[in-house]
C-alpha cells in the first residue's frame, strides 16, 4: 500500500515541515556533560589508585576546567530554554520518571563538587597561589584529608553523568533512532573517550600521554562495537527504527555520520595513537583534537537524526 | 470517567472548521495550531481511497509527554485530560520530543502549548469547540467509562481505529472507519 499524507492547516515553527526544536545548544551540552564526566572519571580513579603525582594531568590539571566547562554546559541548556525565568521549576520537583529531572538533579550535586575538586588541586597546579583567607584554606586542607571519599563519590556520579547524556535521548519513544537503550553506553563511552583525549592534550610526560592513549584505544574500540549494535538492534526493529537507521545507511547522515564520526572522529585517530605507541612519531595532539571534535559531531548528529526520524502514520 | 473523542472519518469532509473554531476559542497564537485536518491517500492509482482526519493532542493515558516532564508542567487531570501549565513550563522541549503525534508546540509567550479539549467548555457540560461548529457533525466527544454516553455506543456499534497504538500510549481519539 501507499499511502501519501497531506497535512492542511498545521505548520508550527520547529515542528513542521521537520521537528527541530532542539538546535545546537543541547547536542553542545551533551558533549560538555560527557566531557566533564570524562575528565572526573578519570581524575577519580587515579586519585583513589594513589597515582596523583604519576598523572598529574589526569587528576589534577584537567578537573581544573570542569567548572568552566560546565557552566558553558549550563549556559547552553538555559538559552535552549524557552520559558527562561521559570528554570527554578526545575528544583521544586523531584521526578524519577523523567530523565531530564534526573540531570538536573546531578549537575545540582557534580556542578559544586567540580568547584570543590578542582580547588583541592589548586596549590599543586599553582604553587604561588593563595587563598587569601585563613579559613578557606583551613575548610580545603579539611577537605583534602577526604578526597579518596570524595573521589568514590565523584567516580559514581561521573559515571551517572556521563550515562544519562545518553538515557536522556533513548527515553523519546516517539523518535525510533533515539529510542535504543544503546545510546546510554555509547554517550558514556564517547565522554570518557573525550575526557581521555583531553588528558592526552594537557599532559608533558611521556608515560602519562601514553597510558590515556592505550585508554581511548580501549573505548574507541568498545564505541565501534556499540555503534555497530546500534545500527543491527535498529535493523532488527519495526519498520520505523529500519528506516531510521536508513537515515545513516544512504539517508541524509550517511555522509556526515561515518565520514566524521566513524572515521575521523575514530578509526583514524586510533591509527594514529597505534603509530605513536610503536614509536613513530606523530605529534598526540592531532588524535586527541580529532577524538574530541569526533564526539562533538556524534552528539549533533544523533541529536539531528533523532529529530528527522518518526513513527509513520 | 474517561474523555474521548471519535471522529467518523466517513462524514469528515476537510473542511478545517475545526481548526478554525480552536483558534478562536482558544485564542490561538497566529501561525500556530492545536488542531489540524490531514488528508491521507491511500492504494496505488486507479485504486485510490482518501480519508480526512481532523488531529489534536490524544490525551493518551500513559502519556510521555507526562511522564518525562521534569516539572509536572505538564500533567493530567480528573477525565484524563492532559493539560500544560504554562508557570511550570520551562521550555525545555522534552515533551514535544516525547509525542508520537507532534501535537505541542511552543507558545511564543515561551511555554508549550497544546490541545485542552477545551476543559473550560467541558466543565461547564458543553462540548469542545472543534466538535460543536462541525458542519458534518463528524465529531463526538464524551465519556468512554459511562457504557451509555453516545461515544461509548458508537465505539460498540462501529470499527474504529486509533492513530500510532503500537507505540504504546493509548490514544483517546478514535477513528471511525
Amino acid at each position: 500500500m501507499i499511502e501519501e499524507i497531506i497535512v492542511s492547516g498545521r505548520m508550527n515553527p520547529e515542528i513542521d515541515p521537520y521537528l527541530h526544536v532542539w538546535g545546537w545548544e543541547i547536542p553542545f551540552y551533551l558533549f560538555i556533560g560527557g566531557l566533564v564526566a570524562g575528565i572526573l572519571f578519570f581524575s577519580a580513579l587515579y586519585t583513589i589508585r594513589g597515582k596523583e603525582n604519576e598523572y598529574p594531568s589526569a587528576v589534577k590539571i584537567a578537573p581544573m576546567f570542569t567548572p568552566i566547562l560546565l557552566g558553558l554546559g549550563l549556559s547552553a541548556l538555559l538559552l535552549d530554554l524557552s520559558h527562561k525565568l521559570y528554570f527554578w521549576q526545575l528544583y521544586t520537583n523531584i521526578r524519577w520518571e523523567s530523565p531530564m529531572s534526573w540531570g538536573a538533579w546531578t549537575l545540582m550535586i557534580i556542578y559544586p563538587l567540580t568547584i570543590v575538586w578542582s580547588a583541592l588541586w589548586v596549590k599543586d597546579v599553582f604553587p604561588k597561589w593563595n587563598w587569601r583567607y585563613q579559613w578557606l584554606e583551613e575548610t580545603i586542607e579539611t577537605i583534602r584529608q577526604y578526597k579518596r571519599q570524595m573521589a568514590w563519590i565523584l567516580m559514581v556520579l561521573s559515571i551517572i553523568l556521563g550515562m544519562y547524556t545518553g538515557i536522556l535521548l533513548s527515553a523519546f519513544n516517539a523518535r525510533p533512532f533515539w529510542n535504543t537503550a544503546i545510546l546510554g553506553p555509547l554517550f558514556l563511552t564517547s565522554g570518557l573517550s573525550a575526557g581521555a583525549a583531553l588528558i592526552m592534550l594537557l599532559s608533558k610526560t611521556t608515560k602519562e600521554k601514553h597510558l590515556f592513549a592505550r585508554i581511548d584505544l580501549m573505548l574507541i574500540g568498545t564505541e565501534l562495537f556499540l555503534i555497530i549494535h546500534l545500527f543491527m538492534g535498529l535493523l532488527a526493529g519495526t519498520q520505523v527504527h529500519i528506516e531510521a537507521a536508513k537515515l545513516f545507511l544512504g539517508g541524509e547522515f550517511t555522509n556526515s555520520f561515518w565520514i566524521f564520526v566513524v572515521f575521523g572522529g575514530l578509526i583514524f585517530p586510533a591509527t594514529l595513537e597505534i603509530l605513536e605507541l610503536r614509536k613513530i612519531k606523530i605529534p598526540h595532539y592531532i588524535s586527541a583534537i580529532l577524538v574530541l571534535f569526533g564526539s562533538l559531531a556524534l552528539r549533533f548528529i544523533v541529536v539531528d537524526a533523532g529529530q528527522a526520524s518518526r513513527w509513520l502514520y | 470517567m474517561r474523555y474521548a473523542m471519535a471522529i467518523d472519518t466517513k462524514k469528515c469532509v476537510g473542511c478545517s472548521d475545526c481548526v478554525v473554531a480552536c483558534q478562536v476559542e482558544n485564542n490561538v497564537p497566529i501561525g500556530h495550531c492545536r488542531d489540524w485536518v490531514i488528508e491521507a491517500t491511500s492504494g496505488t492509482y486507479p485504486d485510490l481511497s482518501m480519508e480526512f482526519r481532523t488531529e489534536r493532542c490524544n490525551h493518551c493515558t500513559d502519556a510521555p509527554c507526562v511522564r518525562c516532564c521534569p516539572t509536572e508542567a505538564s500533567h493530567i487531570v480528573d477525565g484524563g485530560i492532559v493539560l500544560v501549565d504554562a508557570n511550570e513550563c520551562i521550555g525545555c522541549k522534552a515533551c514535544i520530543e516525547s509525542c508520537p503525534y507532534d501535537a505541542r508546540y511552543i507558545h511564543p509567550e515561551g511555554h508549550v502549548d497544546k490541545c485542552t479539549f477545551c476543559i473550560h467548555r467541558v466543565e461547564k457540560g458543553e462540548n469542545p469547540a472543534c466538535v460543536s461548529v462541525c458542519p458534518t457533525k463528524c465529531m463526538y466527544f464524551g465519556d468512554t467509562d459511562d457504557p451509555n454516553s453516545e461515544i461509548s455506543q458508537l465505539l460498540r456499534k462501529r470499527k474504529w481505529k486509533t492513530l500510532i497504538p503500537e507505540a504504546g500510549t493509548k490514544p483517546n481519539i478514535y477513528y471511525l472507519t
